[in-house]
Parts: structure tokens; C-alpha cells; sequence
């Protein structure tokens, strides 16, 4: 009898949770999948099957590949400056006696909270061409009458203004990270190093760098990914992919694809190839940054 | 001493630039809330002349600022709700009790995790699309597709397995003995979870709260795409998506950087207060989805 009441009361603590997870994200996963070798248009029924022409497609696609492009530069930019400033500015906020370090700390930490919709009107409001804060600081050492460098309407430009938003805010949310990681590292391993007479920017690259390193590893996975989406939700609100494709990135294309355009089935297949192409990277990104661990 | 002296200045500026960098863009979202429109045809760095409220008032009625508002509190209020509802029981018989499947779900639950919305926003819209379409044919009216109390659902649905995750990892910690005692008191199963053990998990309860207030009320490309009704409700960033775009035609600055401030306030507000529980609840949870 105790049993009986045992399992009713397992499932219906479960059972509504699992409910939702499969219906509003299992399904649509798998629905990616099944619709990618679909040509369909979306609103009307008629859905036909092309196997695997969706892909040949895009492979063919320009857009599509100048998307790529930008994600890739997207991912690498903003991951190695953001690693190293996060780096950086962790240590010296850990291993330095400052003061105000918590005060430092609470700043860093804001534009992580902020909505990517916030973070776009700022950075559209810092970079606008004529009257932004920017450019009128460049004026001060150019010169008076100098060319204003168009921040959001250069074709060659405008993807380091969208680098530069999520370099911004990023950077504290992983100083944040390294800082917990450093914390943990105890401070003899550093008073034996000064003893031998290490400096501290040894100390960093010999103790501090590899004492951190299955963190630094968890991060990398965590750049991919959250790079592929922070790049799409900022473009989104900044730039809407513009002018003329130039900040298109995977997943505003596939979005377009699938509203804009109303291809539905094409639109897909791009979520599919984004998504083995992230998980890919997380593994060849695992796999090259594998070290034996160290124990203390 | 000196070179002592020249580093730790180093240091400081450093520290100081990355500072303004933050500060000054933030803060002058603040000030040009206050100014009047042909104020920003001026330098950037001018002050407001005068404290220009009607800003505010404006983005808060016209522009439905405050309506909006309302909407991201019962949003977010919702599917806080709705989300603890659903996982804190599920966290716990799945960190706690032998049964078939525990494995599998923790597995299924772990790979979730990998799963992120902007990748499935697409198909969940079409699902809604065809619900709409069975309403209509059974001669009901539209129900998913510009409906708030959905959009909470769906928030609570896609943080299930990181919320999941973090309980989970609390409640392992949590020693057998207490239910122990607890059943052998003659207290059900039920009983011994939401009075024993709920309150013991108020820690990573209150990280899970943060977390997700932050990401529910910040959220707009779900909330975008399925409030497509423009004359219906919206939440706050979705709204400053529209005032944002108003403002390159008609140039109505000063109400766009108010509705900046509008969304903002809360957020930062709430920072200021827990700050410290943020920061060191992401180091206790790891990872955020």
C-alpha cells in the first residue's frame, strides 16, 4: 500500500514538468529536424518532401554563407577579447589589494542584467554617426570637420560595433566566473611561489592560468553557444541584420527565413546546420583544450 | 617603492576605464530621459537644460509604457510561479527517490539544457499556429497566439531544465535523516516535502527567483514572436522595440530614452539589492542556461 501511494505521489510531482518539457521543447526540436527536409511555405497545408534539397540549397546560398562568416568572426572576436579582459581584470581584482574591489565588482556586473534590447538603444545611441557619444569624442582628436566614422551604416564597420556591444556586455559575467574559480585557489600555493621569487604576471601564466583551467574549459563551450545566440538577439534589435546583409548572423537568417520569407522548411534546415555546427565546435574546441588536470 | 606605486596607479586606471565605459553609457541613457527633443540635436555630452518629466509621461500613456509594464509583472510574476510549481517537485523526486525512468529523465532533463529557445521559437509559433486553427474550426476564438498567460507558460516550460538542474544539485545535499524522521512522525510524502524540505531549499529557491526574474523580464524574441497582434498587449522590452522604431521616423527621442529608463529601473533596482546574492549564487550554480 505504501508503495502504491509511493509511485502516485513520484509521478504527479513529474508528470507535469515532463508534460511541458516534451511538448514546448523536445517537440520542436525534433520538429526542426523533420521540417528541414520540407519545402513548406508555413500557413497553407501543402507540405512537400525534398529530402535533403533544402541543404543543397544552402550551400549554394550566399546570404547564407555570408551569415556564416559572421558568426564564425562573431564567436572568435568577442570569445578571445572577452576571455582575456574577463581574465585580466578577475586577477586583479582577486590577487591585488584594491580598494573599492566590491564596488568594481557590482559595476562590472551591470550591463548583464540589462536587457539586449537596452544594450542595443545604448550602443545605437553611442554609435549613431552624427550626434553620438563615439564619434564626438573621436572629433576631439581628429580634428573639428573630420569624415564621423559611420559605426552602424558601414558595410566594413558595423560587425565590430556589433562585437563591440557583446564584448560589453560580457566581459563581467565571466570576470565574475574566473573570480569564483580564483578564489578557490589557495593562497600558500602563491606565498611559496613569491617565496622562490615569481612575480605576479609568472604567477598568472604558471599557477593561476592552469590551476583554472577545467573552468576556463567550461566557459569555451559556453562562448560557443551563448555567442550564437547573444549575436542573433543583438543584431535583432541593432541592426536587423543591415545594411545589406552585412551583419546577418545564423540565427537572424534562419528567423528571416522563416518569417520574412515565409519558408518555413529552409528556415529550418539553417536551425539544423547551426546546431550541428555548434556542437561540433563545443567538441573539436573539448578535445583541443583537454589537459590533465592538476592536483595540489 | 615607486615602481610599487607606478603599478598599483596602473592598476587603477585600468580598473577606472573599464568603469566609465560602463558607467557613462548607462548613466546617459539617465540624463537624455530628462532632455527635450531639440536638445539632441546638440553635442551628446550637454547636460538637460530643465528636468523634462512630460518624457515620462509621455512613454508611460501614450506610448503605453506603463500598460506594458503591468503586462511584464504578470508575466513574469506567472511563470516565476508556475515555474517553481512545476520544478521544485520534480527537482525533488528525481534528486531523491529509486524509481524505472530516473534515470532516463535526468538524462533527458540534462540534455535540455543544450536546447536553446531561439533555436525552437520557430516551431513552438507553428505549433500555436495550428492550435488556432483547431480552435477556429471547432468554432472557439483564438487562444495561444497573443496571449499573455501563454507566454508565461512557455517561459516557465523552457527554464524547466536549468531550474531543474540547480534545485536538484541542492537537494542532494539536503541529509536523509530529516524525512526519516518526518515519516516516521506519520507525515505523508507530501506533507514531508513542502514543510520539511521546501523550506531547507529557501537558498537555491530565492538564486532560482533572481535568475529568472532577470531572463523572464528581459526576454523579447519569444515574447516578439508570439504577441504578433500590434494593437495588442505587449511586455516592456517588446514595447521599447516599438518606441525604438518610432523613434527613427518621427524623432521622438526624449519618450524613447524614458522608456529606456522605464525598463531598467526595476532591473537595476533589484541588482542594488541582492547583488551580492547574485553573484554568489552564479558561483554556487555554475553555469547559467
Amino acid at each position: 500500500m505504501k508503495n502504491r501511494g509511493k509511485s502516485a505521489f513520484i509521478f504527479f510531482c513529474i508528470a507535469p514538468s515532463v508534460i511541458l518539457f516534451f511538448v514546448f521543447m523536445l517537440l520542436p526540436t525534433v520538429n526542426i529536424f523533420r521540417m528541414s527536409l520540407y519545402k513548406w511555405g508555413g500557413y497553407s497545408s501543402n507540405k512537400t518532401f525534398v529530402g535533403f534539397d533544402n541543404f543543397l540549397k544552402l550551400s549554394r546560398d550566399m546570404k547564407f554563407l555570408q551569415s556564416f562568416q559572421n558568426t564564425i568572426f562573431l564567436i572568435l572576436i568577442v570569445s578571445i577579447v572577452t576571455i582575456i579582459a574577463a581574465l585580466i581584470f578577475a586577477a586583479l581584482l582577486t590577487r591585488e589589494k584594491i580598494v573599492g574591489q566590491n564596488f568594481f565588482r557590482i559595476v562590472f556586473y551591470i550591463p548583464n542584467i540589462l536587457s539586449i534590447v537596452i544594450i542595443s538603444a545604448i550602443f545605437s545611441a553611442i554609435l549613431d554617426a552624427k550626434n553620438g557619444l563615439l564619434n564626438s569624442v573621436l572629433m576631439v582628436f581628429k580634428g573639428e570637420g573630420a569624415e564621423p566614422i559611420y559605426w552602424l551604416g558601414d558595410q566594413k564597420v558595423v560587425i565590430y560595433s556589433v562585437a563591440m556591444a557583446m564584448i560589453w556586455q560580457a566581459i563581467g559575467y565571466y570576470m565574475v566566473m574566473y573570480m569564483a574559480s580564483m578564489a578557490s585557489v589557495p593562497e600558500s600555493v602563491y606565498e611559496s611561489a613569491s617565496l622562490e621569487g615569481a612575480g605576479n604576471v609568472h604567477q598568472f601564466f604558471s599557477l593561476t592560468l592552469p590551476l583554472i583551467w577545467t573552468n576556463i574549459r567550461t566557459t569555451l563551450t559556453f562562448f560557443i553557444i551563448s555567442n550564437i545566440n547573444l549575436s542573433f538577439t543583438i543584431v535583432k534589435a541593432m541592426t536587423s541584420g543591415g545594411p545589406d546583409g552585412s551583419t546577418e548572423v545564423f540565427l537572424s537568417y534562419m528567423y528571416k527565413q522563416a518569417y520574412t520569407n515565409s519558408s518555413y522548411g529552409y528556415g529550418m534546415a539553417v536551425g539544423v546546420v547551426v546546431f550541428l555546427f555548434s556542437f561540433a565546435l563545443s567538441g573539436i574546441v573539448n578535445l583541443i583544450t583537454k589537459r590533465e588536470p592538476i592536483e595540489l | 617603492m615607486r615602481k610599487i606605486l607606478n603599478k598599483k596607479i596602473l592598476i587603477y586606471l585600468v580598473l577606472g576605464m573599464l568603469a566609465i565605459v560602463i558607467v557613462v553609457p548607462v548613466g546617459w541613457v539617465f540624463l537624455a530621459s530628462l532632455k527635450q527633443n531639440g536638445e539632441f540635436y546638440n553635442s551628446p555630452w550637454q547636460l538637460p537644460k530643465s528636468f523634462y518629466v512630460q518624457n515620462f509621461i509621455d512613454a508611460w500613456g501614450s506610448a503605453h509604457m506603463g500598460q506594458y509594464m503591468l503586462n511584464s509583472f504578470v508575466v513574469t510574476g506567472l511563470a516565476i510561479g508556475l515555474l517553481l510549481l512545476l520544478a521544485l517537485p520534480a527537482a525533488y523526486c528525481l534528486s531523491r527517490f529509486h524509481f524505472r525512468m530516473r534515470k532516463v529523465l535526468n538524462v533527458l532533463f540534462m540534455a535540455g539544457l543544450f536546447i536553446n529557445v531561439n533555436y525552437i521559437i520557430v516551431p513552438i509559433f507553428l505549433m500555436f499556429v495550428d492550435g488556432e486553427k483547431l480552435l477556429i474550426s471547432m468554432w472557439l476564438s483564438p487562444f495561444f497566439l497573443n496571449n499573455i498567460f501563454v507566454l508565461a507558460l512557455v517561459y516557465a516550460a523552457t527554464a524547466l531544465p536549468f531550474t531543474i538542474y540547480l534545485l536538484s544539485g541542492y537537494f542532494v545535499t539536503i541529509p536523509k535523516t530529516y524525512e526519516e524522521a518526518a515519516y516516521i512522525d506519520g507525515s505523508s510524502y507530501f506533507r514531508t516535502m513542502v514543510e520539511v524540505i521546501f523550506p531547507m531549499a529557501r537558498p537555491s529557491i530565492i538564486t532560482v527567483i533572481l535568475f529568472n526574474f532577470l531572463s523572464f523580464w528581459n526576454e523579447y524574441i519569444i515574447a516578439i514572436t508570439l504577441l504578433t497582434d500590434p494593437n495588442g498587449s505587449k511586455t516592456l522590452p517588446v514595447g521599447l522595440m516599438n518606441l525604438m522604431k518610432a523613434q527613427n521616423a518621427a524623432a521622438e527621442y526624449g519618450r524613447m530614452y524614458a522608456g529606456l529608463v522605464i525598463v531598467m529601473l526595476p532591473t537595476l533596482l533589484l541588482y542594488m539589492i541582492v547583488q551580492k546574492k547574485l553573484t554568489q549564487g552564479m558561483m554556487l550554480g555554475g553555469l547559467k542556461g
